[in-house]
């Protein structure tokens, strides 16, 4: 309990930030997936190369990437922008590849039809491609929204805040109790937002 | 009769220059019922595609009411023509309602507006609104999907319907209750129907023409009883392998 009084402030903060970091990271990522994606149905030989990419990035070593972006001019300046374009990075495969498989995936008789019964492109979108792609779309940014959250700790090494520090702080100084503040209310942000997501993406999923 | 429909020199070539269709000349007088039969890989659905301009022909054009469909905006063109297809043809995240209203919504129609004339033409295909407006195309049987499906065809109140094997998903008992339906409609309101199927049965109880397809050609355009008449070979063997089983039964 003593503990908690003396550090649960600092504990509620840093919770906030690490959110911030994610929330950024994943905001932008999926600005830039999201419409990647519907775009790599509509130029399929570039699926293949762009996918690839994002294959490779994902696989990165994130303290390595962060080390990396650490001399970039404008970057390197704050932490926090460091840490929200490697986050962003690490988001981007799974909502690429889902909108990608999602939109895919749908019959091609009903793509047909939209198509046969006067529906502009974009009616044909929004009105059927994303919802019923969306599901897919959904169970994408729940794989990357754990993801963040997760590495989100690393940035810490950086000095870009979040629970990483608490952890990084108790690897330090040999202090459990402090490795586990910052390690326990990371994994229940991520248990969290894997339940909530989990379950919008059920209700979402439409029978065929 | 004015022609609703009229295929001038048809010809359409896969990305291979392999024919699809073959210099296919054919007229469907407006308010009448026009079937495509062949085997499966004869060309029918090309044929049929190339009317709403999902398949741009090659060589020759088609005129939809007199007019060149090459001169119009597809957009428009599909939404003015009805468009029934096998039964995976519904949109599975819709209502049915919705489904029926699909072309009015797209056309910027109002809900009120769209919501009256999708329970008129439920009512029309024999499905109590009540009961089924608001069901989802997975809770329907397949009889009564395509009987929405046909409905969404109708929607918009198209001159010419396009019909792609509507039935050939269908048991025959079901299959024979659509077929009255759709003729029961077909008398209620004047369409010009153009329908692709492989089943001899249903061309002769639909068609007023009956247009033969072979590997692309077109092999005789008929009226049924002419159909069952001819001595012409490619046709005797249809009407034979149609009748096999009937035959076989009665000796």
């Amino acid at each position: 309990m003593n503990f908690l009084a003396q550090y649960g402030s600092e504990i509620a903060a840093l919770t906030v930030e690490h959110i911030w970091l994610t929330a950024a990271a994943m905001l932008f990522s999926t600005a830039l997936a999201v419409p990647g994606g519907i775009w790599l149905t509509r130029s399929t030989r570039w699926a293949g190369p762009i996918l690839s990419i994002a294959n490779v990035l994902q696989t990165i070593p994130s303290l390595a990437m962060f080390g990396f972006l650490l001399p970039l001019p404008w970057l390197g300046e704050r932490a926090a922008r460091i840490a929200i374009v490697a986050l962003t990075a690490y988001a981007l495969l799974p909502i690429l590849r889902n909108t990608y498989a999602g939109i895919r995936a749908i019959d091609p008789a009903i793509i047909e039809v939209a198509r046969a019964l006067g529906l502009t492109d974009a009616q044909r979108l929004f009105k059927v491609e994303l919802p019923l792609a969306s599901s897919f779309i959904l169970a994408g940014l729940r794989t990357a929204m754990v993801t963040c959250i997760g590495i989100a700790t690393i940035a810490a090494a950086v000095g870009a805040g979040g629970l990483g520090e608490l952890i990084f702080r108790g690897v330090a100084s040999v202090d459990n109790r402090l490795v586990l503040a910052g390690a326990v209310p990371a994994a229940l942000l991520a248990l969290v937002a894997d339940g909530v997501l989990g379950l919008i993406e059920r209700r979402l999923k439409v029978r065929a | 009769m004015s022609a609703a429909l009229e295929f001038r020199s048809v010809s359409v070539f896969t990305a291979q220059e392999r024919p699809l269709l073959e210099g296919i000349s054919l007229t469907v007088d407006a308010g009448t019922t026009a079937i495509l039969l062949g085997r499966s890989g004869s060309g029918k659905t090309t044929l049929l595609r190339t009317v709403n301009a999902m398949i741009v022909p090659a060589q020759g054009e088609v005129l939809v009411n007199g007019t060149p469909n090459s001169g119009s905006d597809p957009i428009h063109l599909r939404r003015s023509i009805g468009y029934v297809i096998q039964e995976t043809g519904l949109f599975p995240h819709f209502t049915v309602e919705r489904n029926v209203g699909i072309v009015l919504e797209a056309a910027g129609r109002p809900r009120v507006q769209r919501i009256q004339r999708s329970h008129e033409l439920l009512d029309a295909v024999g499905l109590d609104p009540a009961v089924y407006a608001q069901r989802l195309p997975h809770q329907l049987s397949g009889g009564q999907r395509q009987r929405v499906g046909l409905a969404r065809a109708l929607a918009a109140d198209p001159s010419i319907l396009l019909m792609d094997e509507p039935f050939g998903a269908l048991d025959p008992l079901t299959r024979s209750e659509m077929q009255d339906m759709l003729r029961g409609l077909l008398g209620r309101f004047r369409k010009t129907v153009l329908l692709v199927t492989h089943d001899l049965n249903e061309a002769l109880y639909l068609g007023d023409r009956i247009a033969l397809l072979r590997e692309g050609k077109l092999i005789a355009t008929l009226t049924p009883a002419q159909f069952l008449a001819s001595d012409r070979p490619e046709i005797k063997s249809y009407v034979d392998a149609f009748q096999r089983g009937e035959q076989v039964a009665r000796r």
